[in-house]
C-alpha cells in the first residue's frame, strides 16, 4: 500500500494542473469514454449507422442546396465528397463540443459525490466522437475510392489534423462547460453557437471563394485562419483531396488559435473547478 | 511515520445561500441592471469571481473551526441532526469541495461513498456497471477483475450479469450498487448513510461487510442517524450540531448525549424516529432484562419533528437471528411535533430465556418514518421451563409436564 500524505485546504491564486493525477486515472477516462460510445446508440433501431447518416445525409442536402441550387463551387472536386471532407471534422468537433459543454452539467451527480480529477468528463466526452469520427471516416475511403481519388503523400499530416480538432473542441468545451456550471444560459447559447460557427467555416463553400474576396479587399488572407475550423477544414482537403495548396499561413494561425484555446481553457477550467460541486 | 489518518485544523466550509443582494428602486434602476449586470457578470466570469447563483450574499458557516484527530484503525461514528454539518465533513475529506478555512491532513488513500451507485448508467448492464462504477470509485481494472465473482455473489445478481439495469428492481440495483462499493479497498473510508439499503437481511450482510473492513484496520469515518449501527461499527463518537463539534469520545457518551439532548430539548434536534427503549415495570436495575414470565411494560421513546397525521406504528419481536416471532400494531396515530413515549403492555411473556430483538416501525399514511431495530437488545433472564436446553427448541417459555401411561 502506498503511503501518501495530502492537505486539504483552501486553494488559492492559479492553481497547479497536476497532468500527474489525470494520468493516474486514465482508466476512469477509459471506462467514461466506453460508455458514452456503448450507450450512445443504445435502444435505437440504426444503432452505429447513425454515425454515418448524419453527416451523409447532410452531405446529400448540401449537394442538393448549395452543389446544385446554389451552386457555391468546390474547388473543381465532385461536390459530394468536397462537402463531406468537411462534414467529417466538423461534426467531429460540433459533437465534442456540444457534448463536452454539457458533460459537467450532466454529470451532476458525479460531481457532487466522488472525487477525481474533474477534466476526464470533459475529455471523455469529446473522445467519444471521435469513435463516430472514424466510422464516418470509413464512408469517405470508399467514396474517394469511388471518385478516383488518390491521397499523396500529404496525408501524413491528418493525425495532427486530428490532434488539432479535438484540441479545438476540447478548449471550447472546457471554457463553456466549466461556464455552464454557473451559467446555464451556455445551453441555449450553444446550439446556436455552433450553427454560426458552421458558416464561419468552409465546409458547405470552398475556402478559396473567401480568399479571393479577402484579397480584392487587400485583407491578409491569414486572418481567417483565426477561426480554427478553416485549417483544420481545409487541411482536410488539402491532405486527403489535394485541393488548396496556399494555406500555410491559414494552417499556422489556425494551429495557434487551437492551442491558445485549449490551454486556456484547461487553466480556466482548473480555476473554475475548485466551486464545481458547491454550484452545480 | 504517525500513527495518525486524519488530522483536522479548524476546518470550516462558507456555503452562499438565499436572498438576492439588492432590491431595485425604480423601474429606471431595475431596466439599468437588467442591462448592465449582464455585463458586470461576464467581466467576472472571465475573473473567476463567483456570479450568477453562487453570488448570493447570505452565507451560512455549514462547519466551523472542527478540529479533530483519527488515529489508523479507528472508526468514527459521525452524529447529528440533519443540516448540522456531517455530510460537508465527508465532502470535504473525500476532496470533493474544499474548505474555506483550516486544513485536514489526509494519511492515506480514501475511499469515499457518499452515495450508492454513484455514475450507474441505467443502460448498461450490470456487468458493465461493476466496471464503470468500480473505476468511478477509484479502483484499478486489475482489481475490478479480481474481485468480480465476489461482487457478484456478494450482491446475489449472478442471473441477472447481462441484463441492463434499468431492468433490475430496485433491491437488485442497490445491491449490486452497495457490493461493488463494499470492495473498494481504500485505507480511509468515508461513508454517509449508505447502509440503509435494501431489506432487513441485505442490510445485516452490509453491516457484517463493514464490521469486516473495521477488522482489518483500516480507518472509517462513517455518518448514521441509526444509532444502532453506530454502536455496533463505532470505537469513537464524534457529535455535530450547527456545524460545530459538540461531543468527541467514546461511542456511547457520544450518542447518550446527543440523545439526551432531544429529551431535554423538545423544540430543537432531529428528524422523527425511534431513540430508544425500555422496561418501566422492572423491579431490577437492568431496564433491558426481564426477569419472569408476569406482566412487562415496555416504554420506547419517538420523536417527532413533523405532526403526524396518521400514523401506523408496529413492534416486532424478533430473536437475535431476524426470524419474527410475534408482532403487534396501532394504526390512527395522531402526534405533533415532541418527544413521544409509546407504551406497551404485555399481560405475559412466555420467552425462553436468550437474547432477542425489538423491531419497530412507523409509518404515516403510505410515508415512512423510521424503520428499525432497537437497541440494546433484550435479554429474557428467567427460568426455562422447556426441558430440552437446545434452541431448536423453540422460543416459548410454557410450562409442561409430561407423563407417559397406559391408557
Amino acid at each position: 500500500m502506498d503511503n501518501q500524505h495530502i492537505r486539504l485546504q483552501p486553494s488559492k491564486g492559479w492553481i497547479s494542473l497536476q497532468l500527474d493525477e489525470l494520468w493516474n486515472y486514465r482508466e476512469l477516462l477509459y471506462f467514461l469514454t466506453w460508455r458514452d460510445v456503448k450507450v450512445r446508440y443504445k435502444q435505437t433501431v440504426l444503432g452505429a449507422a447513425w454515425a454515418v447518416l448524419q453527416p451523409f445525409l447532410t452531405m446529400i442536402i448540401f449537394t442538393i442546396f448549395f452543389g446544385k441550387m446554389a451552386n457555391v463551387g468546390s474547388d473543381g472536386l465532385p461536390y459530394p465528397i468536397f462537402s463531406y471532407a468537411g462534414l467529417l471534422p466538423w461534426t467531429f468537433f460540433a459533437q465534442g463540443l456540444s457534448q463536452s459543454s454539457n458533460s459537467l452539467v450532466g454529470s451532476a451527480n458525479l460531481l457532487k459525490k466522488i472525487y477525481f480529477p474533474r477534466l476526464v468528463i470533459p475529455i471523455s466526452s469529446v473522445l467519444a466522437p471521435a469513435v463516430d469520427f472514424f466510422i464516418a471516416f470509413a464512408v469517405l475511403l470508399i467514396m474517394m475510392v469511388w471518385y478516383g481519388i488518390i491521397p499523396g503523400i500529404r496525408v501524413i499530416f491528418l493525425p495532427f489534423l486530428l490532434i488539432l480538432t479535438f484540441t479545438t473542441a476540447l478548449g471550447t468545451g472546457m471554457w463553456l462547460s466549466a461556464m455552464n456550471v454557473q451559467f446555464r444560459d451556455i445551453k441555449y447559447v450553444i446550439p446556436f453557437f455552433i450553427q454560426i460557427w458552421l458558416f464561419a467555416t468552409p465546409v458547405i463553400y470552398p475556402a478559396s471563394k473567401v480568399f479571393t474576396f479577402m484579397e480584392q479587399r487587400g485583407i491578409p488572407v491569414w486572418l481567417f485562419g483565426l477561426n480554427p475550423l478553416t485549417g483544420i477544414v481545409e487541411g482536410f482537403r488539402w491532405c486527403l483531396l489535394g485541393t488548396g495548396s496556399r494555406s500555410f499561413s491559414i494552417m499556422v494561425a489556425s494551429t495557434i488559435v487551437s492551442f491558445s484555446l485549449f490551454i486556456s481553457g484547461v487553466y480556466y477550467f482548473r480555476r473554475m473547478e475548485r466551486t464545481f460541486a458547491d454550484v452545480v | 511515520m504517525t500513527d495518525i489518518a486524519i488530522k483536522i485544523e479548524n476546518l470550516s466550509k462558507k456555503y452562499l445561500i438565499g436572498a438576492q443582494s439588492s432590491q431595485y428602486d425604480t423601474f429606471r434602476d431595475l431596466l439599468m441592471n437588467g442591462l448592465t449586470s449582464p455585463f458586470k457578470k461576464m467581466r467576472d466570469i472571465i475573473r473567476g469571481l463567483p456570479t450568477g447563483a453562487a453570488g448570493l450574499t447570505e452565507t451560512i458557516w455549514a462547519l466551523k473551526d472542527i478540529s479533530f484527530d483519527v488515529k489508523k484503525g479507528e472508526i468514527v461514528g459521525i452524529i447529528g441532526r440533519n443540516g448540522a454539518g456531517k455530510s460537508t465533513l465527508l465532502k470535504i475529506l473525500s476532496r470533493i469541495t474544499e474548505p474555506t478555512e483550516g486544513y485536514a491532513d489526509i494519511y492515506g488513500r480514501v475511499g469515499s461513498l457518499l452515495e450508492v451507485g454513484t455514475g450507474f448508467h441505467p443502460e448498461l448492464t450490470g456487468r458493465e456497471n461493476i466496471y464503470l462504477n468500480g473505476s468511478i470509485l477509484g479502483m484499478k481494472k486489475e482489481e475490478i477483475i479480481r474481485k468480480f465473482d465476489e461482487i457478484i455473489a456478494f450482491a446475489e445478481i449472478e442471473k441477472f450479469l447481462d441484463t441492463p439495469v434499468k431492468h433490475f428492481s430496485s433491491g437488485m440495483y442497490m445491491r449490486l450498487a452497495f457490493a461493488v462499493a463494499a470492495h473498494l479497498e481504500p485505507e480511509i473510508l468515508v461513508i454517509d448513510e449508505v447502509l440503509a439499503v435494501g431489506d432487513i437481511e441485505f442490510q445485516k450482510k452490509c453491516l457484517g461487510k463493514m464490521g469486516d473492513v473495521a477488522a482489518e484496520g483500516r480507518t472509517v469515518l462513517f455518518v448514521s442517524h441509526n444509532m444502532s449501527q453506530i454502536r455496533r461499527l463505532c470505537t469513537r463518537g464524534l457529535w455535530l450540531k450547527n456545524g460545530k463539534c459538540v461531543y468527541e469520545g467514546s461511542v456511547e457518551d457520544a450518542i447518550s448525549s446527543y440523545q439526551l439532548s432531544f429529551l431535554n430539548n423538545n423544540d430543537t434536534e432531529a428528524d422523527s424516529g425511534f431513540i430508544s427503549w425500555r422496561i418501566v415495570n422492572s423491579k431490577h436495575e437492568k431496564p433491558h432484562t426481564i426477569y419472569d414470565e408476569g406482566e412487562v411494560e415496555v416504554e420506547i421513546i419517538l420523536v417527532v419533528d413533523k405532526p403526524i397525521l396518521n400514523g401506523t406504528f408496529a413492534l416486532v419481536l424478533q430473536p437475535s437471528d431476524g426470524n419474527k416471532i410475534a408482532g403487534w400494531g396501532e394504526s390512527g396515530i395522531k402526534c405533533d411535533t415532541g418527544t413521544y413515549n409509546l407504551n406497551c403492555r404485555f399481560s405475559t411473556f412466555p420467552l425462553r430465556p436468550g437474547i432477542y430483538q425489538w423491531y419497530v416501525s412507523l409509518w404515516d399514511g403510505g410515508k415512512k418514518i423510521d424503520v428499525n431495530n432497537l437497541y440494546p437488545e433484550l435479554v429474557v433472564s428467567c427460568k426455562d421451563h422447556s426441558t430440552l436446553k437446545e434452541p431448536w427448541a423453540g422460543f416459548l417459555n410454557i410450562p409442561c409436564s409430561i407423563q407417559v401411561y397406559k391408557p
